[in-house]
């Protein structure tokens, strides 16, 4: 099932026409409407006019997050204001937040490419889609509210939290589809086995997973607690929102809307295009935003992309499931080390739920990591010996995975911290 | 179908058109607008051979037809009707539509060429009406029709529109655009539309590209282009503060 087969299964030899026609113009917008780009351009000599191909756009600096703090609130901007019916915020994850602006045809945009990503994820007109993403400066739970609106599904606007109440409206509303964080998902597990409550009781087909990076093992866990199919999904505002990317149902690689979203993948060290299959970070160029334009934006995410034809038909290309942010990459002893990789260690493990925290300190030269992970009752209560066999295995597991020895500390079963949207898991406490 | 990509274009020493990109898929109605000056006509003589461009690329179909002869872009089945009409006044309705076929006139397919008047003169039966009168005493709408006509002569798969409603009333403008969708149904027809009324040429077209001083401000579909604040402001005559 395609929402609008005629773009997202477009040649991509004509997509890659339809792409050029749409930077040049972009170009020339922020060229002329915006004076970041305006003064970019002029003081590294930069002719708007000069580009021919879409690999001319490596001649572009970046733009950064930094950047768009740097004009708060209004500074990116391509239109008045008076053009502009939506104002949103980043979530400002990392720092001070960033402002996007959205015109009446950036929201028609956002509203037919999320009803896309819903598409290709199963969700059709007859679901029940609970949104549990935080509604407010936040652009997931918008976004998703009029992609599924568009799509003309029954849209229950839940918003996160008060998981007690979720669990009751999912089984009252009948909720076919559920829409939030993996994190998020997987409390929502928990909890509906802690109240006895059969999950085949509930009507649940489609979880909707994004906003964070999660890895295939969570994937399984999810898709097997909650017996739903459970795809993910990717965008950002700074570009947009949700509706970047997102899994067909052969949930193998997200599909970017690239006839919206022009993207590349840099070495975040070099800057450098890394090679075709490499991992590295996402760098995205809007191609149709009025409001809030942004050239080659650096968005800390890293992944691969996937240049082969998928199954689906679609001819969008595929980025593979976000590895983790440049932020939250660790970098130890000269290793690099994403808390998905543990997250996927956890999940594999019995006996453990995948709630944890990495900590990190400097003792003398050396770092080390330490993980805080939550284990099921009956552990503590067994034989000390037990337990300590049990973290054994988990180190062995942990240590084959990243090639260090990690400490494992377990901690007792709803001690680590919940959060309705994006988990916090590093705590890095050495002096950069 | 039709196909350009970084097209330059010099009117004698001014650069009237900037790398200019754009695409018209088979069986579309696409509009091309923008304010006078702003390289719309020099685009269109550029596709029909009459222009040379400095730098880029021109593809119909299959083909390269970037520095092609006229007529050789009229074989591969472009036609160009040309701003304000312009037919041969002197002569009758009927000589102006033959004239539209001179280069299919061998002896083989004069019959097939007289069945083609027939569906010119099925589609605008004004014409038929007026097959022996002159040309320059027709009105300015119907001097349209017979333009469009004779380059319907040439059997075309796509016609270039240069301001098919300029100088026309406005019922009349309007009735020339209705026949360019019936056209397009019929004929299945591809269509470039250059207008200055961007309102009209949006009504009827699927897709738009807005050229601002020789580049493109903006491309979409006519739904976006007429909620679009840059076309609003400049083309649509919404002031704008």
């Amino acid at each position: 099932m395609y929402w609008e087969a005629i773009n997202e299964c477009m040649p991509r030899e004509e997509r890659e026409q339809l792409q050029l026609e749409r930077l040049q113009a972009t170009l020339f917008r922020v060229y002329m409407n915006v004076p970041f780009y305006r003064k970019t351009f002029d003081t590294l000599g930069i002719d708007p006019d000069a580009f021919r191909s879409l690999d001319d756009l490596r001649q572009l600096p970046f733009t950064t997050k930094e950047d768009l703090r740097a004009s708060y609130p209004y500074g990116m901007f391509a239109v008045p204001l008076r053009e502009v019916v939506r104002i949103q915020a980043s979530s400002g994850t990392t720092g001070a937040p960033t402002v996007v602006g959205y015109t009446r045809n950036d929201l028609k945009h956002w509203s037919n490419l999320v009803a896309r990503i819903l598409t290709a994820a199963g969700v059709t007109q007859n679901d029940i889609v609970q949104i549990a993403f935080d509604y407010g400066l936040f652009t997931g739970a918008f976004g998703f509210h009029y992609g599924a609106e568009r799509l003309g599904a029954s849209v229950i606007p839940i918003s996160s939290g008060n998981t007690k109440r979720q669990l009751k409206i999912m089984q009252d509303f009948r909720t076919s589809a559920l829409l939030c964080t993996p994190s998020y998902a997987l409390a929502l597990a928990e909890a509906i086995h802690e109240s006895g409550t059969s999950v085949s009781s509930l009507s649940l087909k489609y979880g909707l997973f994004g906003a964070e990076p999660w890895s295939e093992a969570m994937r399984s866990e999810l898709q097997d607690k909650l017996k739903i199919i459970a795809t993910d999904n990717y965008g950002l505002s700074e570009v947009m929102g949700p509706g970047v990317a997102g899994e067909c149902l052969e949930r193998n690689g997200l599909h970017i809307n690239e006839d919206h979203f022009f993207v590349e993948v840099i070495n975040p060290e070099t800057l450098e295009p890394v090679a075709p299959g490499e991992t590295g970070e996402l760098v995205i160029t809007t191609l149709t935003r009025e409001a809030f334009p942004v050239i080659r934006f650096r968005t800390r995410d890293l992944t691969q992309l996937m240049p082969e034809l998928c199954a689906c038909g679609r001819t969008l290309i595929r980025m593979t499931k976000v590895m983790g942010r440049t932020d939250d990459m660790i970098k130890l002893r000269g290793i690099t080390v994403f808390p998905s990789q543990i997250e996927a260690v956890l999940c594999a493990t019995e006996g453990v739920e995948p709630h944890f925290q990495i900590e990190i300190d400097r003792k003398g030269a050396l770092d080390e990591m330490t993980l805080l992970v939550e284990v099921s009752d009956s552990l503590f209560s067994d034989e000390i010996k037990d337990l300590q066999g049990f973290m054994d295995r988990i180190r062995r597991d942990l240590e084959s995975e990243v090639g260090f020895p990690v400490e494992v500390k377990p901690v007792e079963k709803k001690s680590l911290e919940r959060f309705d949207g994006k988990a916090r898991r590093v705590i890095d406490r050495r002096k950069k | 179908m039709l196909k350009l990509k970084n097209v330059d274009i010099y009117y004698g020493k001014i650069h009237a058109i900037k790398r200019v990109s754009l695409h018209v898929d088979e069986g579309k109605i696409v509009a091309l607008i923008g304010a006078n000056g702003a390289g719309k006509s020099t685009l269109l003589k550029t596709i029909s051979g009459l222009h040379r461009p400095e730098q880029g690329a021109i593809s119909f179909g299959d083909s390269d037809i970037t520095r092609a002869a006229p007529e050789d872009i009229v074989r591969c089945g472009i036609s160009q009707v040309l701003e304000r009409a312009h037919v041969f006044k002197p002569m009758s309705v009927e000589d102006n539509l033959l004239l539209g076929a001179y280069h299919r006139s061998s002896r083989s397919v004069r019959t097939a060429i007289h069945g083609d008047i027939d569906h010119v003169y099925n589609a605008f039966p004004v014409l038929r009406e007026r097959k022996k009168q002159l040309a320059g005493t027709l009105s300015g709408g119907e001097q349209q029709m017979l333009a469009i006509g004779r380059a319907l002569m040439a059997k075309p798969k796509m016609l270039l529109l240069d301001e098919p409603s300029m100088g026309l009333a406005p019922i009349i403008a309007r009735e020339i655009l209705n026949m360019i969708v019936h056209l397009r149904q019929q004929l299945g027809l591809t269509v470039l539309l250059v207008e200055q009324n961007a309102r009209s040429a949006l009504r009827i077209a699927d897709s738009g590209y807005v050229l601002e001083t020789g580049r493109v401000l903006v491309q979409g579909t006519a739904d976006d282009l007429l909620a679009n604040r840059d076309v609003q402001r400049a083309y649509l005559g919404r002031d704008a503060e």
